[in-house]
């Protein structure tokens, strides 16, 4: 299939253009892509969620926090950047998995109702438990700890660059593993649930159990790309678990389109690209990123990767065969 | 100890009347229309700020603002309904939630571009201006108002949803849509009705709040997870279950400032915690 293959040849591109970046460009691009990288695993996560499930999460921000606050946490007393991000995953997932257990039991309304009541929970514990997050202040301070076995090798991470390709390869191999999980039986019976969860039921599969699975993995993508900012920001603070920054992944995602797998990255770079741009007109950035929504939601539910396919390559393939028919 | 406790319990029900408020509005809107609205807090912000402007800065009366404001709120309700709501009924759940959501960012920072973002407080009706003594402290006659007030609404949707012709077809609507519309009910008028209908419910919380609740932004978002934990315990869709609901949670986080200051929060967590393990579906579910 000539998509496949142009789809193909268009990652291997991407992936070239984003290992050599660091050799042409300044400071800024490489800054501008770790944040695209973290929010496309954030949003990739909560996608697991949305459109493989059908949940709707609105509290996703509070598992990224719980990430960026426990890697902070490990840093501070542990210089190694791996220990560090690992904690994050480990304490985002664990949350995850005990809010998950009350979060699932229920009707999908209920379970955006209880994800957006449980990250306002956490954000209150990030602003009020000041012994443990630093209070409004948050946590300072925290080093860009270097990559290593002790005694063995160890690679500085001081430089942008170097982290930057830490960054990369961390997402890459995330990505990848989410694209094996995607392609498993496992995210087929998702699919399953989410068409009908009564049918899924009937035939014999433990549909809470499901639902707790896919929760704690979204969880503990949100927590990966939480624990990815405290190196790079050097401060993690109480906003990053606030509700509005659980609306980013929605919004990305919706934006790239929910039932396809590279949605939410390429909704998370044109996100982080518009966002951009807006904030340099007005400080009401939250209007425009509402309006969005709703249009996206009444006019244009496919998205953009949808779109791209069915319209740019699919005219583009007609217009081929019929070459190919004439010659 | 009991008078303190007594006196807490007082505090507790007046918070209560406007998570009831709230609440009512939330639970009609999705047990007639079938959605449920995450802006509806927004709502009741919209109504604080706009009783804000009429009584605190053009200096209307009160009632004459708290009115002016119900107007102004059910008229956003109705644009909101015919314009947006009316459109995603028919679509999955996912996408209706992420619509009103839209709204909740748009409403909030459209109240900060408007109003600012500090955080302000009008002064106190006169009228209402004084304190009873209870068990020896001074209670506001203000807070006194706001829980008969809240009882009062609640008898008044109770008469207009089970006694009256109008509410006669609103529960037949919310029962069955298409045999309604069959034997000639209006289901368009009906439901941008009830959505006025709620939303003025919403911004009556927030405008009679306004002497002596602080009016910010945020305070929609703030309102609307603990609508969230009433619906969880009273069951969604269900108008006993937002008053009994409204109850405990008022009371409960009421007791919870006196006993844990900074965790206040916690314990209607808990308990919601405890009601979604032990009766999933809301403790008034039929």
């Amino acid at each position: 299939m000539p998509g496949e293959r142009m789809g193909k040849l268009l990652v291997g591109a991407l992936l070239l253009f984003l290992v050599l970046l660091p050799l042409f460009s300044g400071r800024y691009l490489p800054y501008v892509v770790v944040q695209i990288l973290v929010l496309a695993l954030f949003a990739m996560g909560f996608n697991l969620l949305l459109g493989y499930t059908g949940l709707l999460s609105f509290g996703q921000a509070g598992f990224f926090a719980i990430g960026a606050y426990a890697c902070a946490k490990l840093l501070l007393v542990v210089p190694s950047l791996p220990l560090g991000v690992a904690a994050g995953v480990l304490a985002g997932s664990l949350a995850a998995a005990f809010l998950g257990v009350l979060c699932v039991r229920h009707t999908r309304i209920y379970f955006s109702m209880l994800t957006l009541s449980f990250g306002m929970m956490i954000y209150s514990l990030a602003w009020k438990w000041r012994e443990v997050t630093g209070g409004d202040d948050g946590l300072v301070g925290i080093p860009r700890a270097p990559v290593g076995i002790p005694g063995l090798f160890e690679i500085s991470m001081g430089p942008m660059t170097h982290y930057y390709y830490f960054v990369l390869a961390v997402s890459v191999g995330a990505i990848l593993l989410l694209r094996r999980l995607v392609r498993s039986p496992f995210v087929l019976i998702l699919k399953g649930i989410r068409d009908s969860e009564n049918r899924a039921c009937f035939s014999g599969i433990p549909v809470r159990k499901y639902k707790l699975t896919a929760f704690v993995l979204a969880g503990a993508y949100a927590a990966l790309a939480g624990s990815l900012v405290p190196p790079l920001e050097s401060t993690v603070t109480p906003p990053l678990a606030h509700w509005t920054h659980s609306a980013e992944p929605v919004l990305v995602t919706l934006l790239g389109g929910i039932y396809s797998f590279s949605g939410p990255m390429v909704g998370a770079a044109c996100f982080y690209l518009l966002k951009d741009f807006i904030v340099r007109f007005t400080q009401y950035w939250l209007i425009c990123f509402g309006s969005i929504i709703v249009i996206l939601v009444l006019l244009f539910r496919g998205g953009l990767v949808i779109f791209f396919q069915e319209k740019v390559l699919g005219f583009l393939g007609a217009k081929t065969a019929r070459g190919a028919g004439r010659g | 100890m009991l008078e303190k406790l007594v006196f807490q319990g007082l505090i507790g029900l007046n918070l209560a009347m406007y998570l009831w408020l709230l609440s009512a509005g939330l639970t009609l809107v999705f047990g007639v229309l079938g959605v449920l609205n995450f802006a509806h807090g927004s709502l009741f912000m919209l109504g604080a700020y706009l009783a804000f402007t009429f009584y605190g800065k053009l200096g209307l009366s009160f009632g004459v603002s708290v009115l002016f404001s119900l107007a102004g709120v059910g008229l956003i309700g109705a644009i909101l309904e015919r314009f947006f709501f009316r459109r995603i009924y028919n679509l999955e759940v996912p996408y209706q939630l992420i619509l009103t959501f839209g709204f909740i960012l748009i409403f909030d920072d459209l109240v900060k571009m408007v109003w600012g973002g500090v955080a302000m407080i009008p002064p106190m009706p006169a009228f209402l201006d004084g304190s009873l003594l209870v068990m020896g402290r001074p209670f506001p006659v203000y807070n006194l108002f706001i829980i008969l007030f809240g009882i009062a609404v609640a008898l008044f949707l109770w008469f207009a949803l089970e006694r009256t012709w109008w509410g006669r077809t609103v529960r037949a609507s919310a029962f069955d849509r298409e045999m309604a519309s069959a034997i000639g009910v209006d289901i368009p008028r009906i439901f941008t009705l009830v959505f006025v209908l709620a939303a003025m419910l919403a911004a009556l919380g927030g405008a009679l709040g306004t002497p002596v609740r602080v009016v910010a932004p945020g305070i929609g978002t703030a309102m609307i997870i603990q609508a969230f934990v009433i619906t969880v315990i009273g069951g969604l869709g269900n108008l006993k279950g937002a008053f009994v609901g409204a109850l405990i949670v008022g009371v409960l986080t009421a007791y919870g400032i006196l006993l844990f200051p900074v965790f206040e929060l916690f314990i209607i967590f808990v308990v919601m915690g405890a009601v979604l393990m032990l009766k999933p579906e809301g403790l008034f579910a039929k």
